[in-house]
Parts: structure tokens; sequence; C-alpha cells
């Protein structure tokens, strides 16, 4: 995979924790703009940004960040500010301390530290309670004050791992728009978020994960179309799975019908899941067929479809 | 000058001139691990290990003052078995366990080590001055308290323990133990901090390596030097009996001289700085691990 020094690209990156899987063959590239991460808890989203900040190490694979890997950490940790999920702080440390001194390791003089952090406390909304220690802040101050550390020497990739958990409707509302200035700059804002509705409407693209794996990837109507056009497959026991399976194959959306091999069972693929189980009950009442037991075939990855798009697979 | 401004001519700066950049990220980690370690309370009871023999031997001072030149032997042995059996064997051993490796491994236990690993320093940088931070710390704590103990036993003297100090070997001493001391520390500290990076949990291993240093004396000469206190016996000023119940902590090894116990030392401090150089970099932010 060829690496342009604008993109940030993950070429066949795995990550496993023991016999754990984190991540598997994840290969994608980025573009500037905002994508977020979308999935259930326990998906991989974590473990892909820490792959990619470096606070973990690859199994397999390479990353790179706008031509940097995490071998370079000078020139890497100038270009890339991370917002991790950690809710901990160094021991008695107050918000601007909490800003400053890493602008300090950064190589910024007093005065320049000083006003740089100066600067990110007031954009994300915490000068007023700068000088306060953390371990006094509301959940949604210590996400903010993470925040204003992250973006405070004006990284070029900024990466939030749930950055909006905690936050009331007006500082998620700061917050968004944040990012999207941040975004409109030519720069690279990744979010994490367990809730697609959450980070859609802000996200140029959207990278779907499950149980390791990414499972979609593109820009959001894409994504959408393809879940919305996945077949669901459902299995049917009945008495006659012949009788079954032409009646299924006259309704448009059933892509597949398949006799198994007991003959009793019928693997039916459908774009229209309802569709299909109001023709069974048809079926049924008719005493055409008599029906045994129907389960869906596929339904970890249907639900989990269902759970990040939306039950009715339409525009949030 | 405006934010961008700031960034881009910092970018510039440090590519111009690492070294600088280096050394003041060296003075940055230094400074707020200084900071974050010395006076807190965490902390108590590496203060009382040091400060243990210095309350005894101030009661002794409190107690039974001005004796005179007859008791300067005895006090003189009595100094050496508080700085060689108790500050060496275990004062300086224990608070260099407690202080470097709570370094990294505390830091993963606070879970805030992630804070380090996120800015624009090399690794090695991070070990350097972390290293340091530990070494300050330690040494001023331990300097302090051999330099009370050494002021109050030959100050209850009188005139006889000034003249032995002035006019006699106490000066001479005394810059011995304090040299020493800081060699404790530094050899000690660079130990502990390689095993923390090694170890999830340094204690077990800590145990081992007190054992190592209490038997190191019956192996060879090549491998007694593998052991720290191996070097400090060398320079300490005086020399404790090998009889008796003290000969069983005693160390017996082959004469060095002192500029090669330094420099000895000193190797090995760097050396095993080096080892855990390569260490951290194996070292991953797994907290739900710890």
């Amino acid at each position: 995979m060829t690496t342009d020094a604008r993109q940030i690209v993950f070429d066949n990156v795995s990550k496993f924790y023991g016999e754990v899987l984190g991540v598997n063959k994840v290969s994608f590239s980025l573009e500037p703009g905002i994508t977020s991460l979308v999935g259930p808890n326990g998906s991989g989203k974590t473990t892909l940004m820490n792959l990619l900040t470096g606070l973990i190490k690859p199994s397999q694979g390479t990353i790179y960040v706008l031509g940097l890997t995490t071998h370079q950490p000078v020139e890497f940790f100038r270009q890339v500010g991370y917002c991790t999920q950690f809710d901990s702080f160094p021991p008695g440390t107050n918000g601007y301390d909490f800003i400053y001194w890493p602008l300090r390791l950064h190589g910024f003089g007093d005065d320049q530290a000083a006003k740089l952090t100066n600067e990110a406390l007031e954009r994300a909304g915490m000068a007023q309670v700068a000088r306060r220690k953390v371990a006094g802040y509301s959940k949604g101050m210590r996400q903010r004050i993470r925040l204003a550390q992250a973006i405070a020497h004006h990284p070029s990739v900024l990466v939030l791992d749930e950055p909006l958990n905690g936050l009331d409707p007006m500082a998620r509302s700061e917050s968004i728009a944040l990012f999207q200035a941040i975004a409109k700059q030519g720069m690279h804002v990744i979010i994490s978020s367990h809730i697609l509705e959450e980070v859609d409407r802000i996200s140029d693209r959207v990278v779907l994960m499950s149980s390791g794996y990414v499972v979609a990837e593109g820009q959001i109507r894409e994504v959408r179309r393809e879940v919305r056009d996945h077949p669901m497959q459902i299995l049917v026991r009945c008495s006659n799975a012949a009788k079954l399976a032409s009646a299924a194959f006259e309704l448009d959306h059933v892509v597949e019908a398949k006799i198994l091999s007991d003959g009793q069972s019928v693997l039916v693929r459908t774009r229209d899941a309802e569709q299909f189980y109001l023709l069974l009950n048809q079926v049924v009442s008719g005493g055409l067929v008599e029906v045994d037991a129907v389960a869906p075939a596929d339904d970890d990855v249907n639900s989990i479809y269902q759970y990040l798009i939306g039950s009715d697979g339409g525009p949030a | 000058m405006n934010a961008q401004d700031l960034v881009t001519q910092a970018q510039k700066w440090s590519k111009e001139q690492p070294w600088r950049l280096y050394a003041s990220q060296i003075s940055v980690l230094v400074r707020n691990e200084v900071r974050r370690n010395l006076f807190t309370r965490r902390r108590i009871w590496v203060y009382l290990l040091a400060l243990i023999p210095v309350i005894i031997v101030a009661i002794h001072y409190i107690l039974d003052r001005n004796r005179g030149a007859d008791q300067i032997e005895t006090d003189t042995m009595v100094l050496a078995g508080i700085v060689q059996l108790y500050y060496f064997r275990l004062g300086i051993f224990f608070a260099c366990m407690g202080i470097f490796t709570w370094l990294f491994r505390g830091e993963m236990v606070e879970r805030t080590l992630h804070y380090q690993f996120l800015v624009p320093v090399r690794k090695e940088i991070l070990v350097v001055g972390k290293f340091l931070a530990g070494a300050i710390i330690s040494i001023a704590l331990f300097e302090t308290a051999v330099f009370a103990c050494f002021f109050l036993t030959y100050s209850r003297l009188g005139s006889a323990g000034r003249s032995y100090v002035f006019d006699g070997p106490g000066l001479g001493q005394l810059g011995s133990y304090l040299l020493v001391t800081a060699l404790a520390c530094l050899g000690y500290g660079a130990v502990f901090l390689a095993l923390s990076l090694l170890f999830r949990n340094p204690i077990i291993p800590g145990v081992m390596l007190m054992g190592w240093e209490a038997v190191a004396p019956i192996f060879p000469s090549w491998a007694q030097r593998l052991s720290v206190t191996f070097y400090l016996k060398h320079l300490c000023p005086v020399s404790l009996p090998a009889d008796g119940p003290l000969a069983i902590f005693t160390i017996v090894a082959e004469p060095v001289s002192p500029f090669l116990a330094v420099f000895g030392l000193l190797c090995l401090t760097v050396a095993i700085l080096v080892l855990s150089c390569f260490l951290i970099h194996r070292l991953e932010i797994t907290y739900t691990a710890e």
C-alpha cells in the first residue's frame, strides 16, 4: 500500500492480546476531514485509536500518519493529538498545568506555552476553571480539559475517543462546532462513538466496526446503502421445503432460497425480512406448509447493523 | 505572533537543534517528577527510612552529650555501621525500590503513563529524565540523612569531635560517605528502574536482588562485580570488622582501587540504563492488565 503525506494509512493491521483478538487485518486509508469510527462496545474502536497513536503496537501490519510512524516520536506527536477515554489525571494537577507542562515538552518556552495553554482553554471553554484542581471537575469538564490538551499544540491529526461522552447538550454542540472548524482547516479529525446518530451529521466518512473487523467503510451514504442492501438470511424448518422455496422466489426482495440437505429446511436470503415474514404467515394460515421453526441465520451481523444504522436503515 | 506561528517556530527550532530540545525536555521531565514525587504523602515511608537513624542519633545526642575523645573510635565505628549496614543494605535499597519502580509502574497503576507517551519525546529521553528525577530525590534525601547522622555523631563529642572532623580524617570520611551514598542511589536506582520495565510486579525480583547482594561475596570475583555493594564497599572510609554477628552482613571482596570502584559502578549504572531504553520500547499502555 502506498503512503501519502496527507493520508492516514492502516496497512493489514492486526492486534492480538495473547489469544484475544483486538482488531484483525484492518486496511484502509483516510483523507483529511472528519472520520467516525462506529461500533458497539468491544468492537475494536479504542484498540484502533491506540494503535494509531502508538500506545499499543500492532501484532502485524503498519500504520502511517501523514507519512510518519510512531518510531519518529518527535515529528509524529507534533502532528497528532489524542484525547483518550482514560478518565485519569496526574494526582494534584490543575487544568492549566495539565495543558502547560506537555507543551513545555514540545519545546515551547514559558511564554509560548502559556499563550497556547490559554488559547486551548478558551477554545474548550475551560478558561474560567483552569486554576482549579482537575480532581474537583465534573465528568464533562474532565472531558473538555482532555480535549483542550489534545488540541493545544495545533495538531494536524486529532484523535478523539468517545469525545461527546458526559457532555451536556450545550457543550456537545460547542465541541461538534470545534471539530468541524478543525476539519475545515484541512486537518484529520477521527472520532469514535458507539452511536452512529451522534456523529453521522458531522462525519465526512464512517468506518463501521464489529468484533475487531471493519465491516463497512466509506462515505456515510455509501455505508448506509451497503447496510440497507445487505441481504438477511432466514432459516425455516417446515413440512414442505420445496413449496416454501418456490413461494419465496416469487417475491422481488428474495435473493436466494436454498433447500438444505435434510430436505426440510430452507435458507432464504432477502433484502426485506418483514415482507418475507408476512409471506410466511400467509403460507402457514393458508395451510400450504407447516412451519416447525424460524430463525434468522445471521442475526449477529444484522443486529449490529440495526444497532448502528437504526431499524429502518434510513437516514437518521 | 499567532499560535500557528509559534507552533511552526517550535517545529523549526527542534529540527535545527535536536540536542537543545532533548536537554530542555529532560529538564522539564525532571522538574515535573521531582515536584510530583518529592513532597508527597505517598513518600512518607521513604522519609522515615532515611530519618530513623537520624532520630536515634539525635536522641543519643540529646541524652548523652559532651563525651570525650575516648568515644571517637567507638562512635566512628557506629557511624560506619549505620551507613554501611543500615543505609546501603536497607534504607537506600528499599527507598530506591519505592522511588524508581514507581516512576513508570506507578504511572501505569494511576493510569497516567499515556500522557507521557503522547508527547513528542523520545522514549530514551523519558527514561533518562525520570531516572535523573529519581536520582535527585533519593540523593537529596539520603545525603541529608547521612550528613545529619555525621553532624550529630561528632557534635556530641564537643571539641574532640570538632578536632576529629576539621583537623583529622573526619571531613574526608564525610566526603566518602556522601559519594558512596550518591553512587548507591544511582546504582540501585538504575536496577529498580529496569526491573519496573521488565516485570509487572517488581517487588519479587527486588527481594531476589537483595538476596543476590547478600550472597554475592561468596561468588567468584567477576560475579561480585555485578552487585552494587561490591563497589560501595571499596569506597567506604571505615572498614567494619568481618567477625562476630556482623560477619554475616559484611562483604569480603578483592581489593579494588577507589577510581575503579566509582568508574565500575557508573559503568554498571549506564549499562542498566541502556537496557532500560530498550525495554521501554516494549512497553504498551494496557491499563486493564495492571
